[in-house]
């Protein structure tokens, strides 16, 4: 009988053992593919262990070192934790597959160093997942920065080295000048970094201080992507697909979101929130990124422009979510981080699957490729109905949460931010595949698409569908995460 | 046999080095001449880890100079606070020395080697005898072996630059006044007390409540010490003399010099003038925090600009030298277990950064400048490596040593209401990236001349232990963490 404690390790450190690995079988380049699927499989195995015991309420931490009264390193399940940790391992295992077949067929090269540092970032995202303090948050979430910085920059040319450079120097930048003080400030006020289910900064700093402590993790979060720093999320695009499409995606947007939800309900605590109305400035922010966002990515013409600041609009959803400080808020939130991740990473996946078919970068080109391969673009349209929260698809569920929270905390405004926004996702997401479908093309279309880039892309809109009937377990979880111990 | 050495290991810890110092003069191979300098420099820092061992069980070990009882005779103390700068010197020197066996001949003339190592142990002998006496006059007289012998090593570098004459004869000058300073705030202390005895001068100045000698004694004083620690703007000196000594000189000064004679001053503001509470809490407030203050911006500024790259470590020492200071002048218990935590700290980082630096000058050559680095972290990824780490460690971040030492700067002036001192503190930390960054950015993104180089083991070796234990005690505060909070607890007392 293996112990929820090493399910935690299993989980952590099979993505850990495939980056080590993978620089020594290089040789054997069948293998070394195989690597990232079955490090994804095995690491997966470990988080749906995790999500079942943190489904029995069972309370597991893992020290690792305690390095001085109150900051130490280890571990924890939380059922947030347990969620994003499912979601960037599982889906892994499919970007796993597809980012064997995009570089095949992009014929890239240093793919050895591609997968090791994918691997690593994906440990990182776990770590984060995981982490039971904010200490062991903040040291992954610098980890998680560093290990996509080589992706991001892949391409080691003049755009790609600029572009990961404004990357480096966003991130890390706030981490280290806002959000390490801001961690430093919540030990000196409580004496711990620990976090607990109903927050800890209640009664232990002056409630005038709270909002600016909030200013400086929301904005030394960067990889939540509020305006204004979200600039690095666009530039980073520049990344190979799969690098768009699990980490600026999934893994590490979700860890910037994830860091924020976990600030607002496990550090300062909704209550206390709601209590003193710290987080009132972070809702319309939110809803600002949210629609400022949206509307920009009308007029990008680039797929994964459009894309990324789609993303960028997503992500503040969940911020905003968590800044309502009301439980069905908070629900919707959480649930958001799965839904949103299922659907974007099919249309990341649809975007690289383009470029790799037929070297498409643009919305405008796409007339009456709908022809060349349908599949593809029913894919691009359950992804989307999906982020648009049309039901069956699994975003449904968080929307409805989400607006069920604007509406029990009294921001009316917000509900309708909301449904502005879902029309201006419809807009701009439901173009690409009206055109491919609808429209004509008077060149021939040729159009060749991999099977290991097909199929992960089917399997992943397929989950979008399969969500929305499976989602009593995930809404489980995210109802732990409000209830009161 | 354990005992009498324990009971005389006060002294033994001075006069180790002190003795060896005399022999290896008269050994002309360099090789020898090493091997017993690394000896004797092993031994002391053996003796002050036992010694270590002993205070943790007596708090307190007195030692009385050929039997002549204090406060007549002179005393010997080691306590909670001594053990300190006792450690951090030893083991530093023990470090520094395994560094010097590869760089020494490189630098120096051949024939001078011997004598260099004679000097080195002198100086080494001059500051752990500053540390460990109890007396006000001969604190003085190890303030001149100490420094005497560091501006003799500071001119070493003659040979491979003769700008480092005028280092030395600044570092000479600038020094001698400082030690004058001090020498005549302690005989206007003997003159109105008639004791040199530091436990005495203590009990007796408590009578002596604003008489103007003590006052004008105790401004001497301070001012001489504060030349000797570089406390801005007093550290004029320090820049060039760390910049153009020896290599292995560089790393053995600026990893402990300044850290014996902060420990000096900490030791007379809160232990010799406890009881002069109004004259204390006026020199912390209207000089020492403003210093501390202007120190942290200015030297780092400085560095900011610098292009020479130990010239820069320098500065960015200055900055350091501050947050100790800084520390200090807080004045709380925990702000003084800060300092103490922060100048062991500070030793093991400055000291890996000076070793990272100077060993590549060894390899290309030529002086460190900003230009000089570009492309050759990935020539020697070991050095970049652990310089790397170290810089991490100064800037302050998670899993190394400098985190510690700035989250209990921080916690020290929150607690103590002074918010504005702990924005002041990330202000500058995030100030001093830019710095570190600068020369990363230059070593691993810019492309240099293809140089060929292989790391020699018998230089990294003693990086690596450093680098190891940047990270060690950033892991692991315990033994730091509790060892300052002890002192700070001797030192303050039931004060405040």
């Amino acid at each position: 009988m293996i112990t929820i404690e090493n399910f935690i390790l299993i989980t952590i450190l099979s993505p850990l053992i495939v980056c080590v690995l993978t620089p020594f079988i290089s040789k054997n380049i069948i293998l070394r593919d195989c690597l990232g699927p079955i490090g994804g499989v095995i690491s997966s195995w470990g988080a749906f262990n995790i999500i079942s015991s943190a489904l029995n309420n069972q309370n597991t931490t893992l020290e690792i070192v305690k390095i001085t009264e109150g900051v130490s390193i280890g571990f924890e399940i939380t059922p947030l934790g347990a969620i994003f940790g499912l979601v960037a391992s599982f889906l892994w295992i499919f970007a796993a597959i597809y980012s064997v077949g995009d570089m095949r067929g992009n014929k890239e090269k240093n793919q050895t160093r591609f997968y090791s540092f994918y691997a690593m970032a994906v440990h990182a995202a776990l770590c984060i997942a995981y982490s039971g303090d904010l200490l062991t948050l903040f040291i992954f979430y610098e980890v998680l920065t560093f290990s996509t910085y080589p992706l991001v920059a892949h391409k080691q040319n003049e755009k790609a080295q600029k572009a990961g450079r404004l990357y480096l120097s966003i991130l890390v930048g706030s981490s280290v000048i806002l959000l390490l003080p801001g961690i430093i400030w919540v030990w000196v006020a409580t004496g711990s970094l620990e976090i607990s289910q109903n927050g800890v900064l209640d009664g232990k700093i002056d409630e005038a201080y709270a909002p600016l402590l909030l200013v400086m993790f929301v904005f030394g979060i960067g990889k939540a992507a509020l305006i204004p720093i979200h600039t690095w999320l666009p530039a980073a695009m520049v990344a190979p697909t799969p690098v768009s499409a699990l980490l600026h995606a999934v893994a590490v947007v979700k860890a910037g979101v994830f860091t924020m939800l976990i600030v607002l309900t496990n550090v300062f605590g909704i209550d206390f929130l709601a209590k003193t109305g710290a987080s009132e400035w972070l809702i319309w922010l939110a809803s600002f990124t949210l629609l400022a966002t949206s509307i920009i990515a009308i007029y990008k013409d680039d797929i994964k422009a459009r894309l990324a600041y789609s993303t960028i609009s997503q992500l503040s959803y969940i911020t905003l979510g968590g800044a309502l400080a009301t439980s069905m808020a908070t629900q919707g939130a959480a649930l958001h981080i799965i839904t949103h991740a299922t659907g974007k990473i099919t249309l990341f996946f649809v975007a690289g699957a383009l470029y790799v078919g037929s070297k498409i970068t643009k919305v405008s080109e796409l007339n009456g490729y709908g022809k060349g391969n349908p599949l593809i673009f029913l894919a691009f349209f359950i992804g989307s109905l999906s982020i648009i929260g049309i039901p069956p698809m699994a975003g449904s569920w968080s929307k409805f949460f989400l607006m069920l929270g604007a509406a029990e905390s009294g921001y009316v405004v917000v509900i309708g931010v909301f449904c502005i926004s879902t029309m201006l996702n419809a807009f701009y997401l439901l173009e690409i595949p009206a055109r491919a479908f609808f429209l004509k093309n008077e060149r021939e279309i040729n159009f060749k698409i991999p099977k290991l880039i097909l199929i992960p892309t089917l399997i992943t809109s397929f989950i979008t569908i399969l969500l929305f009937f499976f989602i009593e377990p995930f809404q489980n979880l995210t109802f732990m995460i409000v209830s009161k111990i | 046999m354990i005992d009498i050495l324990i009971k005389n290991l006060p002294i033994i810890v001075v006069l180790c080095p002190l003795m060896t110092s005399l022999l290896v003069v008269l050994i002309p191979n360099i090789f020898f001449s090493w091997v017993l300098t690394t000896l004797s420099t092993f031994l002391t820092f053996l003796f002050s880890i036992l010694l270590y061992q002993e205070i943790q069980i007596h708090s307190h070990i007195s030692y009385a100079l050929g039997k002549w009882m204090p406060p007549i005779g002179i005393e010997y103390i080691i306590d909670k606070v001594a053990i300190i700068p006792v450690i951090i010197i030893s083991g530093i020197s023990f470090i520094a020395t395994i560094f010097a066996y590869k760089i020494m001949p490189e630098e120096i003339e051949k024939k001078s080697i011997s004598k260099v190592y004679s000097l080195w142990l002198l100086a080494i002998a001059g500051l752990l005898g500053l540390v460990t006496t109890g007396d006000a006059f001969n604190l003085f007289v190890f303030l001149e072996i100490s420094s005497l012998a560091s501006v003799a090593l500071v001119a070493m570098g003659a040979h491979k630059d003769r700008q480092a004459l005028v280092a030395a004869y600044n570092y000479l000058i600038i020094g001698a006044v400082g030690a004058t300073l001090y020498v005549i705030g302690v005989g206007l202390l003997y003159g109105i007390t008639g004791t040199l005895n530091m436990a005495d001068l203590t009990n007796r100045i408590s009578d002596l409540n604003n008489n103007r000698a003590l006052i004008a004694g105790f401004g001497f004083m301070i001012i001489g010490i504060m030349v000797k620690a570089a406390v801005f703007p007093l550290h004029i000196w320090l820049p060039r003399a760390y910049a153009y000594a020896p290599s292995a000189v560089s790393v053995l000064l600026a990893a402990t010099a300044t850290k014996a004679s902060l420990y000096i001053l900490a030791r007379i503001l809160f232990s010799i003038f406890e009881n002069s509470e109004n004259l204390i809490n006026n020199t912390l407030l209207f000089v020492i925090l403003p210093l501390s203050l202007l120190a942290m911006f200015a030297g780092t500024i400085m560095a900011i600009y610098e292009k020479d790259i130990k010239r820069l470590l320098a500065h960015s020492s200055v900055a350091q030298i501050g947050y100790i200071t800084l520390a200090f002048a807080i004045g709380t218990k925990a702000s003084m277990a800060a300092g103490f935590i922060h100048m062991f700290n500070h030793a093991i980082i400055k000291g890996g950064l000076f070793i990272a630096i100077t060993s590549i000058g060894f390899y290309i050559k030529k002086r460190v400048t900003i230009n000089n680095l570009s492309g050759l972290g990935r020539e020697m990824p070991i050095t970049f490596f652990c310089f790397v780490i170290c810089s991490l460690s100064l800037a302050g971040l998670p899993l190394t040593a400098g985190f510690i030492s700035k989250l209990y700067l921080i916690k020290a002036s929150i607690s103590s209401d002074d918010i504005w001192i702990a924005i002041l503190i990330l202000i500058s930390s995030a100030l001093s990236v830019v710095y570190l960054w600068k020369i990363i950015e230059v070593m691993w993104m810019h492309d240099g001349r293809k140089i060929a180089i292989k790391e020699n083991p018998t230089i990294y070796v003693s990086l690596i232990i450093i680098t190891f234990l940047n990270i060690y005690f950033g892991l692991d505060a315990s033994l730091v963490v509790n060892g300052s909070f002890d002192a700070a607890d001797k030192l303050i007392g039931d004060l405040k």
